[in-house]
């Protein structure tokens, strides 16, 4: 049995005045998932995880986070759900562990119940030894590892963490995304984050939405993505003594107009083709005379697909 | 799903709005502000008393077993402090409203903290609503604090007792004026939902309560002349030019507060508005009962918390309708 979709929108749309921040997006995320919207910052990102959380209106469309609409339930909705707002504040002249009290008791637990989740919680991300001092005092990555451990105080079954890794060190990002892995992988919740990085989310992430000017241009797994463009083509890097003009004649004389030429630098060139002519790409290469050095695939490198979006989208 | 089920059975241990105004109450207790307002609020207080305890004891042989002696401690004042206690806390109290309320938005902002707050589950209009609670039980405490030590201070200094009458009518003037200092701490709230700024919210409150404290009778004096101008033919426009001066005065808070205050703190005291010489006539000098001090400015009163409740929602519907990242 699949597991349980927890978080749902359909044809989710939100506008400022003329400007469109979020256009149409259908997204699904299941219990048990690590899900991440990749995009560039004001591709409307934390607009969308704001109307999922009931703390923005839709202009049209639906949502459903764990079957209740977050507009006409927004309590119910956020019972369930744990959010991690990017540049996370806390009261800076409260403890750590007094933040969390807090959170706690405006989650109305129970008070013995909640202490030993602290407790836990803090053990978690690392932060016993520190718990005790006032949250001025910690550095960034300590402070964005107790909003880690605020989002789970409630004992969410969504998780949603908006840009959790900017702003850690290379240490501390190795033990966050464990740590945020973890709590789709063992707990089964679902996990939804958004990020501009997209190394850590290749990592991470089950599912991955690339999210560009307020609409998802592609949807799927890493590798769903990296396996082609979206619309079957590929990309190769090529390494040859050859200039533009030579290279992208040889290349179109062989395949049809979808071929693309592309400088890369130090005598390298990117080459999109359509997927039915990768397999001749070397044979009309050498057949053209083309002193050729490296033929290499690009299409399992995510910030490949990224980037051509990003192109294609702001283009 | 076990989640689901336990979350349906929590029992509401304590509404958000009350969580929140625990835990600002807390902050505003161990603020420097906090000890810093007591402690001025109390220093002029004590000098006001003092001083008028002075004047009232070098008085005693002409007034000796006049009524209401224990409440002209508030009313009077003594040379060389040049107001009374109820002038000064009638001016002094409204910073007590701007200095709790001036952050209460955007402070959250600053601190980014907001958006987490708003996460949980408690509706919006909780944090305003804990926030303003706070807020005035701070104040609250402040000035029940320095009205019972000065209180202390009288009887020691005048070695008279209240009688119940008078008792009843300081904690009816307690309440007038903390209703007072409410108008300002919602005022204050609504500069922190408008004003991303702190300190731009606090000089703003400070500025209009400045400009109502002094200028207000000024203001009042123009709006007159303009409005119903004395004709020197006519001695009844003169009449009205006075009439109008006062009805334009009440619409400020600080007038309002004042004659409540006078009014509940001198028992002989018979109108609030105009008193011709005639009236004045034969009048015999007699002390109201409380109640009837209460009635003679009960409009002034109801008066202070319509203008607390309207400056409120005013910011409880901006606050409402403000994008949670603005």
């Amino acid at each position: 049995m699949a597991a349980p979709v927890l978080v749902e929108t359909r044809g989710l749309s939100k506008h400022y005045g003329e400007v469109v921040a979020v256009d149409r997006i259908d997204l699904e995320v299941r219990a048990g998932e690590v899900f991440g919207l990749l995009g560039p910052n004001g591709a409307g990102k934390t607009t969308t995880v704001l109307m999922l959380l009931g703390l923005s209106e839709p202009d049209a469309g639906t949502v459903a986070v764990c079957g209740l609409d977050p507009a006409r339930d927004p309590l119910g909705v956020k019972r369930r759900v744990g959010y991690l707002p990017d540049t996370v504040g806390f009261y800076d002249a409260m403890t750590g562990r007094e933040n969390l009290r807090y959170t706690a008791a405006l989650n109305e637990l129970d008070p013995d119940e909640a202490e030993d989740r602290i407790e836990a919680l803090l053990d978690r991300v690392g932060l016993t030894e520190v718990a005790d001092r006032p949250v001025g005092t910690y550095s960034r990555g300590m402070r964005q590892r107790l909003g880690l451990a605020d989002t789970l105080v409630k004992d969410p079954q969504v998780v949603v963490l908006d840009e959790p890794l900017v702003g850690i060190d290379p240490e501390g990002m190795v033990e966050m995304q464990r740590l945020i892995v973890e709590l789709a992988a063992e707990e089964r919740r679902a996990v939804l984050l958004t990020s501009h990085m997209l190394h850590q989310v290749q990592e991470m992430c089950d599912r991955i939405a690339i999210f560009i000017g307020g609409r998802v241009v592609a949807e799927g797994t890493a590798a769903e993505l990296a396996s082609g463009l979206g619309d079957g083509r590929r990309v190769y890097e090529v390494a040859a003594d050859v200039s533009e003009e030579v290279l992208a004649g040889a290349l179109r004389s062989a395949f049809d107009d979808a071929t693309e030429v592309r400088a890369a630098g130090n005598g390298r060139w990117r080459v999109t083709l359509p997927a039915k002519a990768a397999t001749r790409l070397i044979p009309v290469l050498v057949a053209a005379e083309v002193p050729l050095h490296e033929v290499r695939e690009l299409g399992a490198d995510l910030s490949e697909i990224y980037h051509r979006y990003f192109v294609e989208a702001t283009a | 799903m076990t989640t689901i089920e336990r979350s349906e059975v929590w029992i509401r241990r304590r509404p958000g709005w009350a969580v929140i105004a625990r835990k600002e109450f807390a902050d505003h207790l161990l603020s420097v502000r906090f000890t810093a307002l007591l402690v001025l609020l109390g220093l002029v207080a004590l000098a006001s008393v003092y001083a008028a305890a002075g004047a009232l004891r070098d008085a005693a042989p002409d007034t000796a077993g006049a009524s209401g002696m224990f409440l002209r401690l508030f009313t009077v004042r003594g040379e060389p402090v040049p107001f009374s206690f109820l002038t000064f806390v009638g001016f002094l109290a409204p910073i007590l409203g701007i200095a709790f309320g001036f952050d209460a938005v955007n402070g959250e902002r600053a601190q980014r903290t907001l958006p987490r707050l708003v996460a949980q589950p408690i509706h919006r209009d909780d944090v305003i609503n804990g926030k303003f609670v706070a807020g005035l039980a701070t104040v609250a405490l402040i000035l029940g604090v320095v009205t019972l030590i000065v209180a202390g201070l009288g009887i020691v200094l005048l070695g008279i007792t209240p009688t119940a009458a008078e008792v009843l009518r300081l904690f009816l003037w307690y309440l007038v004026v903390t209703m007072f200092v409410g108008v300002w701490l919602a005022f204050a709230t609504l500069c922190s939902v408008w004003m991303s700024r702190a300190a731009t919210a606090a000089l703003v409150a400070i500025g209009v309560w400045l400009v109502l404290a002094l200028f207000g009778a000024f203001f009042a004096r123009i709006a007159a002349d303009v409005i119903s101008p004395i004709d020197p033919a006519d001695p009844r426009s003169a009449l009205e030019n006075v009439r109008t001066e006062l009805a334009v005065a009440r619409l400020s808070p600080v007038t309002l507060y004042e004659e409540a205050a006078v009014a509940l703190l001198t028992p002989e005291l018979r109108s609030v508005g105009l008193v011709t010489l005639a009236q004045l006539d034969r009048a015999v000098v007699s002390d109201l009962p409380v109640a009837q001090s209460l009635l003679l400015v009960w409009p002034q009163i109801v008066g202070l918390v319509a203008v607390t409740v309207v400056i409120f929602a005013a910011a409880y519907v901006s606050f409402m309708r403000q994008e949670i990242r603005a």
